[in-house]
């Protein structure tokens, strides 16, 4: 039963891993809250669920596309609505991420229409595997499998390529390394649509996984994902994988002990204490400011 | 008897001692310099003295009163401000609203004063805070500036306002942190007479300086740090001629 | 004098005034958080929080006890501000962002327990009764707005007010200066929060019916994007901010569904175009000095 609910809490874990890399990452280098995250998670399972039903893609094509898309909207929306606001309080651009994210669920709500969509029944074919006392999934080894392979797919790309490493220096210290020659536009850009790339596959997973893609899907997602960036320390790579599984496995032994209905409090909980005994997250280093 | 005593302070940031076992004491009346290489851990301890940092070891006293840990709040109210190396004003506010500012402590009406804003008592309190603002830009020669922004003043400006800020506060002993730094010959002179006469007025004064015509000017007592040591302590003279100090600066390079 | 009142609001068309009490009370909400985000520097993203504490304590009081209007708001704000004490008093130390995601946990955190209140009547919600006053309404919120407007410049200009800038600015040198800067953060949060408690409860009594879900995230943010379209800090900014947003629906009402789509789009046109918000940088004193031809400010000749 116990071993039950750790798989299905990891499987949603993931998913919020995925989304709450891209905020933490974006957060790391321009120190930004994107609001708008939430929505380009929407966006790329609305984008998977268009090219599995209307254009009749296969899954695994429609999620490489959804991730393309998304990217590509990332960088979009950084040019557009954030990049002319870099050197303007960090308000402002917070304010503007929000605009960002009314204007696309509001988009999403024209488009799509106020109804949950699913996902054709055998995009997938479900298969029930005996894991001892629980069982899992062939869709949850997948979302598993998939979220595994991203995440070690961006561990690699900021650890060994150049850019990767252009991104390290630009969260250390934004002026030293545009001074160091390091093209701060094009880093910011990359740091967009990889975390955009890894919101759509969450939404395109999440939306087989519940069978559910809407309009609104983006905002508690985007939220709790970003609970997940802070409780693993903002910034940190590794501490949003493990604040993502965390909350996800939380909020799943949370409604398995019979609080559902306290189901969206639990990771705000956690996330509130988690601020309170240390503010700076799991994994996040404490800095003393000079005077 | 002394108004500022550091008895075997130290603190250490992760690895770094950047102030270590210093002993220093500041006698009412008196200017008293601090002067060192860069990075000696100077200015670390004026956030000492100040409660912006604790020290992992030792004492400071004020009046023969324990401050150490205390917060900077609380220091300030017992009568030490301070200015700042890299300027700390109150930028978008007006010249005016950053010396009423440092006359915080000599009011007294909170938000209960806002709700009675014209009754004779808060108006009172309004206009004794505003006398002491005055006075402060007065005696920094800033008096035609009261209505600017502070982030609109010039540089030299911007650090006698901060100076104006400190003696709103009525302090007994006022830090500053490299006062002259960025000021040309000109400014530098003006400046120096102003601490003479802040000085005539009672107030004891700390000072961190690296230009040595300045320090040698107006100093009573010079102590010198190096790698957050205190290596000398001494009247003009006596520190000019030191081997010590001669090798702290002429050894890294760094003469002023 | 009540008569009076209500013949004068006979004349106008209900649905005029429904937007002008709207207007009213994002007016005295907006007012609040500018207190804490604008004036203080404290971003804050669950001001709608406080506003349902007011809500629902305002309608429980008016459904099981008879108190007069007027206690009844009181006591709203009071609860309000309670709360808010209470919930700033360990959140206040933390500083930027991470106060601000702080605070949108604990709104979504009270949200949720409100959902699941039986005196909040959990996702049903609560049908509010008439107020216990004989003054119309509008004038009840008119009036207060107005007090709060007063209110607040009275704070602008005060040493209480200028601690609070003084803490915006730059808290290191307000501490510096003898501010004791937790305590003025926490007194600016108690304050808004009231606000927010006093707007809550005449929310729910001209609503006539409220939900927790009505308070939540978004709701939060419509707030803030009065404050900040306005201008972060500027008591006019703040009313300008929530009268243009209080009646933009209405305005856009004929676009239906695009409104929320040209919100949006306006939101990111207005911080790209005027990032300090519409009257950011304006120095109405000065401004108003100028157009009467005074140069010195009222400050420095008392
Ligand atoms: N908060 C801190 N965390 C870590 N190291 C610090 C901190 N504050 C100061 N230091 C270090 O302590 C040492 C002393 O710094 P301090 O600023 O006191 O030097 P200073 O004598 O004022 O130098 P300068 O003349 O350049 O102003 C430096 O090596 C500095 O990097
Ligand atoms: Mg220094």
């Amino acid at each position: 039963m116990l071993l039950q609910q750790l798989i299905n809490g990891i499987t949603l874990g993931s998913t919020y891993a995925l989304i709450a890399l891209g905020y933490t990452m974006v957060y790391g280098i321009i120190a930004l809250i994107n609001f708008a995250h939430g929505e380009i998670f929407m966006a790329g399972a609305f984008a998977g669920l268009f090219m599995v039903t209307v254009l009749k893609i296969n899954i695994f094509l429609s999620l490489i596309l959804s991730m393309v898309f998304c990217m590509i909207m990332g960088v979009v929306i950084e040019r557009i609505a954030y990049r002319p606001l870099r050197k303007s309080s960090r308000l402002s651009a917070l304010i503007s991420a929000i605009g960002v994210s009314i204007f696309l669920s509001t988009l999403a709500l024209m488009v799509f229409g106020a109804d949950a969509k699913g996902f054709p029944d055998n995009t997938i074919p479900l298969i029930q595997i005996k894991l001892g006392p629980a069982e899992i999934s062939s869709l949850q080894l997948l979302i598993l499998g998939i979220s595994a392979f991203l995440m070690m797919a961006l561990e690699f790309i900021v650890r060994k390529t150049k850019i990767g490493k252009a991104m390290r220096a630009t969260s250390q210290d934004y002026h030293t390394a545009s001074l160091m020659g390091v093209n701060v536009n094009r880093v910011i850009s990359v740091t967009f649509a990889l975390g955009s790339s890894l919101a759509a596959a969450g939404g395109v997973l999440v939306g087989i996984l519940y069978n559910s893609v809407s309009f609104n899907m983006g905002l508690m997602a985007g939220l709790k994902a970003f609970a997940a960036a802070v409780l693993g320390g903002i910034g940190s790579i590794p501490g949003a994988m493990f604040g993502g599984i965390f909350l996800g496995v939380a909020e799943v032994m949370g409604v398995a002990a019979g609080y559902s209905s306290y189901r969206d409090a639990i990771a705000f909980a956690i996330l509130v204490l988690v601020l309170l005994i240390k503010p700076t997250g799991l994994f996040g280093q404490k800095i003393q400011k000079k005077v | 008897m002394s108004l500022l005593r550091m008895e075997d302070v130290s603190i250490r940031f992760g690895g770094l001692l950047a102030v270590y076992n210093v002993n220093l004491s500041v006698q009412p009346g008196e200017i008293h310099s601090l002067i060192g290489p860069n990075g000696a851990g100077k200015s670390t301890i004026f956030n000492l003295i100040t409660g912006i940092y604790k020290p992992s070891e030792g004492h400071i006293y004020f009046d023969e009163k324990r401050i150490e840990g205390k917060k900077p709040y609380h220091i300030a109210a017992l009568g030490i401000a301070r200015t700042f190396q890299n300027i700390h004003l109150f930028n978008d506010l007006t010249v005016l609203d950053n010396v009423l500012i440092g006359a915080h402590t000599s009011g007294k009406w909170d938000l209960t004063g806002s709700l009675l804003k014209f009754t004779p008592w808060v108006r009172s309190d309004e206009r004794k805070l505003k006398f002491l603002a005055m006075e402060s830009l007065e005696a920094m020669e800033l008096t035609d500036k009261t209505n600017e922004l502070a982030k609109n003043l010039p540089y030299g400006e911007q650090r006698r306002l901060e100076i104006a800020r400190a003696l709103a506060v009525k302090p007994k002993l006022l830090l500053l942190d490299e006062p002259a730094a960025g000021m040309n010959p000109h400014e530098k002179q003006v400046l120096m007479e102003m601490v003479k006469i802040i000085r005539g007025k009672g107030i004891t004064i700390f000072l961190v300086e690296h230009d040595m015509k300045f320090v040698m000017g107006i100093s009573d007592q010079i102590a010198v740090l190096d790698y957050g040591v205190k290596i000398a302590e001494g009247l003009s003279e006596e520190i000019r001629t030191n081997p010590k100090v001669i090798e702290a600066y002429l050894g890294k390079g760094a003469v002023h | 004098m009540v008569e009076m009142m209500q013949n004068l609001i006979d004349q106008i068309d209900p649905y005029t005034l429904q937007i002008l009490m709207n207007i009213g009370i994002a007016i005295i909400m907006a007012l609040g958080l500018n207190l804490i985000t604008g004036v203080t520097g404290q971003l804050s993203l669950g001001h709608a929080a406080f506003m349902s504490i007011g809500a629902f304590t305002s309608a429980i009081l008016s459904i099981h006890y008879n108190l007069p209007f007027s206690l009844n708001l009181l006591v709203a704000g009071l609860t309000a501000a309670f709360i808010g004490a209470l919930i700033g008093f360990p959140i206040l130390r933390l500083t930027g962002d991470y106060l601000a995601i702080a605070t949108l946990g604990f709104a979504e955190i009270l949200k949720v327990i409100f959902l699941n209140l039986n005196i909040t009547n959990k996702a049903l919600g609560l049908s509010v009764p008439p107020p216990n006053t004989d003054i119309p309404m509008p004038f009840v919120i008119f009036f207060v707005a107005l007090v709060t407007i007063i209110f607040m410049s009275f704070i602008h200009n005060s040493r209480f007010g200028r601690s609070l800038m003084a803490i915006r600015e730059d808290e290191i040198a307000a501490e510096a200066m003898g501010i004791n800067a937790t305590r003025y953060k926490l007194q600016a949060f108690a304050v808004g929060s009231f606000l927010a408690g006093v707007g809550g409860g005449l929310y729910a009594h001209v609503i006539a019916y409220i939900n927790p879900s009505d308070f939540g995230f978004m709701k939060s943010i419509d707030i803030l994007n009065m404050v900040v379209l306005g201008g972060l800090g500027s008591i006019p900014g703040a009313i300008l901010g929530a009268s243009v947003l209080a009646s933009a629906p209405e305005f856009l009402r004929f676009m239906q569904q695009y409104r929320m789509l040209v919100y949006g789009a306006l939101l990111v046109f207005l911080m790209v175009f005027r990032p300090n918000g519409l009257l950011g940088g304006v120095n109405f004193t000065r401004l108003v000095l100028k157009i009467i031809g005074k140069n010195k400010p009222a400050r420095a000749a008392k």
